[in-house]
């Protein structure tokens, strides 16, 4: 069996929006700065993309700032508005579960003078608002909380963390590339002023992404070129890619409550499945407060990688914040900063999963799960005498 | 990413186990680092006639524990003491360079053993 439950990692295009973006690339290759009817074409279609993702987030559609990803949107958000803004202060503040992109952002400000201050988040990885509350002041340029985790699955309360914000002055970031899609998000009713959103995190294809810059608030352009999107990101726009951005903002907005229903059953079968069957297995992040398509399992004893790899052998493919999956040799942050030991970090899995799962899928899991850990714990020196 | 006879002494390690009355042990690495082996030896005349391990680790750590097993089996202590890291390595069909230091401990682990067996014996 086949069974793909990595889709935090890569999704694949969902074919109907494979097919609305099929006709941009060769027969309505227009570029929308020229002046004819190509031109036209393309930028109705660009123009009806803008509104389809604006849609999702409850934007007006002159709000919505193409880029190439969520990365690129990160970092348009933070240094775009760190550099704009910097004459009403120089501290800039973010949780210490933010996506490595966040992260590393944070470092290059810091190497520009700003000052970076984290908020810690709590055991079930949900951010300490009143710690948020003492490290906010009036020297705030900007605040960074992410809408949900993707690793951990936690969902933030960024209303509360937008409000905090913005009773400083300071503007108010969320990456929402988990988030979106998954959960209800109106930038509204949130009172976010900027929110970075991936295409293909929505079924749309990769190397597309936006950034939400409300209504009368500029970043500073970090492409630098021709004006495009309003002057905040240059380059000629990669309209296939951001046709298929829109339809895939459409459907998601249309189909995510019966989807986000369908996952948490899934989730929650897949979470008691395996922590009832398998002995010293346990829940990481939130149990109610996560994204509908996120668990993340530790397994005591074993480690990451070599449970991905065993698992791959039997067609399950999950992801882990295991040192030895990373690049870094440095377990995953997001783990450390729940207060998990690193011995524990590095034995966790996370199952994201998404449209292509269906319950057989979740069973076949639950089944293969056991055998696998077991056949690790054997080999485990740190394996206790009652669970070899 | 990994060759396919790393996989293959990942999927069938060679040797894995502890020997309960063994002449040597080694351990090395630490649960913290995310890799941590230790190799257990029965040595006759001089020769190293058993041979098993324990791994916690990534599919690296468990393969090079396996493998350090088959190259050490047999081998007079003098001729165990000679297989390094590199030789480990290469008898898999090379290995990622990140794994190379981090998950490459089996040739120490094997080392250490034969240290602990020579030091119960009063030659250490």
């Amino acid at each position: 069996m086949k069974v793909y439950m990595d889709y935090g990692a890569a999704s694949p295009v969902d074919p109907r929006v494979l097919e609305e973006m099929m006709p941009y690339f060769s027969d309505s290759f227009g570029n929308p700065a020229s002046l004819h009817s190509y031109a036209f074409e393309a930028q109705r279609a660009m123009e009806r993309a803008r509104g389809q993702v604006a849609s999702l987030i409850g934007a007006e559609p002159g709000e919505i700032v193409f880029t190439s990803c969520a990365t690129e949107s990160n970092n348009l958000a933070l240094i775009g508005a760190a550099l704009r803004y910097r004459s009403r202060g120089s501290g800039v503040v973010v949780s210490n579960i933010e996506h490595i992109s966040i992260l590393n952002i944070c470092k290059e400000l810091s190497k520009q003078g700003f000052e970076i201050r984290y908020v810690p988040v709590d055991r079930d990885g949900i951010i300490r608002l009143d710690r948020l509350e003492a490290l906010v002041d009036d020297e705030t340029v900007l605040v960074s909380i992410m809408a949900a985790n993707g690793e951990i699955g936690t969902v933030q309360p960024i209303r509360e963390a937008a409000e905090v914000a913005h009773e400083h002055g300071a503007l108010f970031h969320t990456d929402a590339t988990a988030a979106a899609g998954k959960v209800p998000l109106d930038v509204g009713e949130v009172g976010v002023d900027l929110m970075t959103l991936s295409s293909n995190d929505l079924y749309g294809p990769k190397g597309v992404g936006a950034l939400y810059v409300r209504k009368g608030l500029r970043v500073k352009p970090l492409m630098i070129g021709g004006g495009q999107e309003n002057g905040m990101r240059s380059g000629s726009e990669n309209i296939p890619g951001i046709v298929g951005m829109g339809k895939a903002a459409e459907f998601a907005k249309k189909e995510m409550k019966s989807e986000a229903e369908r996952l948490t059953r899934l989730r929650d079968r897949l979470i008691k499945g395996i922590t009832e069957e398998i002995p010293a297995s346990y829940l990481n992040g939130h149990p109610k407060r996560r994204l509908p398509n996120n668990a993340n399992i530790r397994f005591s004893y074993i480690e990451g990688e070599a449970l991905i790899l065993s698992l791959d052998e039997l067609g399950i493919q999950v992801s882990s914040g295991s040192a030895c999956a990373a690049k870094t040799l440095e377990p995953s942050h997001v783990l450390l900063a729940i207060g998990l030991k690193h011995e524990e970090a590095h034995g966790s899995l996370v199952f994201t999963l998404g449209k292509g799962n269906r319950e057989e899928h979740v069973e076949y899991v639950i089944r293969q799960m056991p055998g696998v850990v077991r056949r690790l714990r054997s080999m485990s020196p740190l394996t206790p005498e009652e669970l070899r | 990413m990994y060759s396919e006879k790393v996989m293959d002494h990942f999927r069938n390690p060679r040797n894995v186990g502890e020997i309960p009355d063994a002449d040597g042990v080694g351990t090395v690495g630490n649960p913290v680092c995310g890799d941590m082996m230790s190799i257990y030896i029965k040595v006759k005349d001089d020769r190293i006639v058993d041979i098993k391990f324990k791994t916690f680790g990534c599919g690296a750590a468990i393969a090079t524990s396996s493998m350090i097993t088959e190259l050490a089996k047999g081998k007079t202590l003098d001729e165990a003491l000679k297989v390094t890291r590199a030789d480990v390595a290469k008898e898999l069909g090379g290995l990622p360079p990140v794994k190379m230091h981090c998950s490459n401990l089996a040739a120490d682990a094997l080392h250490e053993a034969i240290k602990d067996y020579r030091k119960r014996r009063g030659e250490g």
